[in-house]
């Protein structure tokens, strides 16, 4: 353990020594991070071993980065973007390109997320932590195990009154449309208005719309569905053994954080050695570890903690591998019907 | 303010922001139309709902924060001295915590074989849980609760400055009970009285964390449509056309609150 920090130590500074990333002379890297998805010891051990001091802001919504970002903010230099919102960033020039391929880690990427559609050949993203958003259920209060469909969320039976939503517009639409076999970004009004029946008819199903205490919900017995995020299912499953997370077989949605650097970075040198330092195999399994959200670094399987090698919840089963639907930003149209819909569903 | 309202009347970007210098009042037909199919204009009343909702669950706050406040201040009031300062530090004392943990705590406190059913259930008053939590009650409550000492607030200050001799001489006048409160206290301490109901209403009508985490965010409220505004829908100018009306009324809170004191100010000589 020591021996490979010291190892890693001088790796890093032979490497910054060698000019593949120069360090710059203000010791500093600004983080703007989504809140608790990095653990303080990781970027204690960050500090110790390249001398650059770490300050982080949090921020909770993409949303919030983006118009943060397009009203012109400075002094981030390490930013977390979810994959459906960089084509925007990317377009309007608020991110700058630093080819995470040609990082020293840059190698380790999985294969599977060397070229993600929101920004081929990764110029301006480095994979962060992916998840999916599905179901969780505590299996010893249903009748043994439940299908792996939307169809026990939207037609719930015996469960009805029992079942919490998250209360996130494009997370419920997009089940919706999953569930009923459309494109989660149709512009079609015809197609909305089969959705919003969709949603109003199971409304009364539920107890709550929430994305707040989702984990204490379900342990709490409040309810025993909870439409959640992978994460948040597994850490109910380290209390809960019977708690069963499902993979719809009409598809989930899967996001996908990127570590980005904004275009007015302060240092974007600095930034970079911080990335390249996440994306080592050990270092990215720490995080997974702290998290309960998987990485996409080749290699890091050996660091895990074995409860979560086991959950398949976190390591996804690969016969699921084609369930997965990548988080999209919608057109303005779709982006408006939706509102409208979610609007109406609530009004 | 004024770049609120510029906000609201130029034509939004299409992923987010404003078109800056090109005007246009889409948004402000959007809150009462929608275009149909065949690109006709219908009248479309789901946004006038949702502020109408939030207009009345903020009357209600005031309501019953002024059922529970209005005592309250004139028990405080009718203590001598060194208490009412204790009594009063007891009132402000919530203010200490943070709005949303108190919301947590009620959270716990209503929540199904929460703390209120196991006493209730203990004490075999009731035999299963009430399930008050995700409910309109369970907002009205946390409303209540949260409101409370600024409406308290404002009252007994307005009581503190008022002659009590005065209720003393309507008694010796043959005044019952019910005409010494609605003739003599009541109109003494009205500044104060409207002072603390537009101090509860304008947060009202803003509130967003009560209803999301108590009510279960089944129904929208202006807070929470406005958000979606500017986060999901990324329609900026809409957003700021919303805000923009619910300054309106605001204003116009704050104008009757003017007028009835003109009014008072005019009977009183």
């Amino acid at each position: 353990m020591k021996l490979r920090t010291l190892i890693l130590a001088t790796l890093l500074s032979a490497v910054a020594v060698g000019g593949a990333i120069a360090q710059e002379a203000d010791k500093k890297v600004n983080l703007f991070f989504w809140p608790g998805y990095i653990p303080d010891e990781l970027l204690e051990r960050f500090t110790e071993e390249t001398g650059i001091a770490i300050t982080m802001d949090i921020y909770d919504t993409n949303e919030a980065l983006l118009a943060k970002l397009q009203a012109g903010a400075t002094g981030y230099d390490v930013v977390i973007p979810s994959g459906y919102i960089l084509p925007t960033m990317i377009k309007q020039g608020l991110l700058q390109k630093f080819d995470s391929p040609d990082l020293p880690n840059g190698d380790k990427i999985a294969p599977a997320f060397a070229d993600p559609e929101f920004d081929p050949g990764r110029a301006y993203t480095a994979p962060y932590m992916w998840g999916t958003t599905g179901l969780v259920y505590d299996s010893a209060k249903t009748d043994g195990e439940l299908p792996q469909s939307w169809s026990v969320f939207f037609e719930p039976g015996p469960l009805s009154g029992k079942i919490a939503a998250l209360d996130d517009e494009v997370e419920v639409f997009n089940a919706a449309a999953y569930y009923l076999g459309f494109d989660k970004c149709t512009e079609d009004p015809k197609e909305g208005q089969q959705i919003l029946d969709l949603l109003s008819k199971q409304k009364p199903d539920l107890l709550l719309y929430g994305s707040s205490g989702t984990i204490d919900r379900v342990l709490a017995g409040e309810v025993a569905m909870h439409h959640i995020w992978n994460g948040a299912a597994h850490r109910i499953r380290n209390s809960v053994e019977t708690a069963r997370y499902i993979y719809p077989k009409e598809g989930i949605t899967q996001w996908a954080d990127n570590l980005s650097i904004p275009s007015t970075a302060e240092h974007p040198e600095n930034a970079k050695i911080f990335i390249n330092f996440l994306m080592d195999p050990k270092n990215v399994a720490e995080i997974t570890n702290f998290t309960g959200y998987m990485n996409a670094i080749s290699g890091s399987d050996e660091f895990l903690k074995p409860e979560i090698a086991a959950d398949p919840a976190v390591n996804m089963p690969a016969e699921f591998a084609d369930r997965l639907r990548p988080g999209r930003e919608c057109s303005p149209a779709a982006r408006d019907l939706r509102n409208k819909i979610w609007t109406r569903l609530k009004k | 303010m004024l770049i609120m309202v510029f906000v609201s009347l130029v034509e939004r970007a299409p992923d987010g922001g404003v078109v800056w210098g090109r005007f246009t009042t889409v948004a402000y037909t959007q809150f009462f139309y929608e275009e149909n199919l065949l690109g006709e204009m219908s009248f479309n009343s789901d946004y006038m709902q949702i502020y109408l909702r939030s207009i009345l669950l903020a009357g209600f706050t005031v309501l019953a924060t002024f059922v529970v406040g209005f005592p309250t201040a004139m028990y405080v009031a009718m203590q001598e001295p060194g208490r009412r300062a204790l009594l009063i530090f007891f009132l402000s004392l919530p203010f200490w915590v943070n709005l949303l943990v108190r919301n947590y705590a009620w959270l716990l406190l209503l929540r199904a074989n929460g703390l209120l059913d196991q006493a209730l259930m203990g004490l075999w008053i009731t035999s299963e849980p009430l399930n008050i939590l995700y409910s309109n009650t369970a907002i009205a409550i946390g409303l209540t609760y949260s409101f409370l000492p600024l409406m308290v607030l404002p009252i007994y200050a307005a009581m503190e400055k008022f002659d009590f001799s005065l209720v003393e001489a309507a008694f010796d006048l043959g005044a019952n009970r019910v005409q010494v409160l609605m003739h003599v206290i009541i109109p003494g301490v009205k500044g104060g009285i409207i002072a603390g109901c537009l101090l509860v209403f304008i947060p009202g009508l803003g509130s967003y964390v009560t209803p999301v985490l108590l009510g279960g965010s089944k129904s929208l409220m202006i807070g929470n449509l406005i958000e979606a505004q500017f986060a999901a829908a990324r329609n900026w100018p809409f957003g700021a056309a919303l805000a923009f009306v619910l300054l309106l009324m605001v204003v116009l809170a704050a104008l009757l609150r003017a007028l009835l004191l003109r009014h008072r100010q005019r009977v009183a000589p």
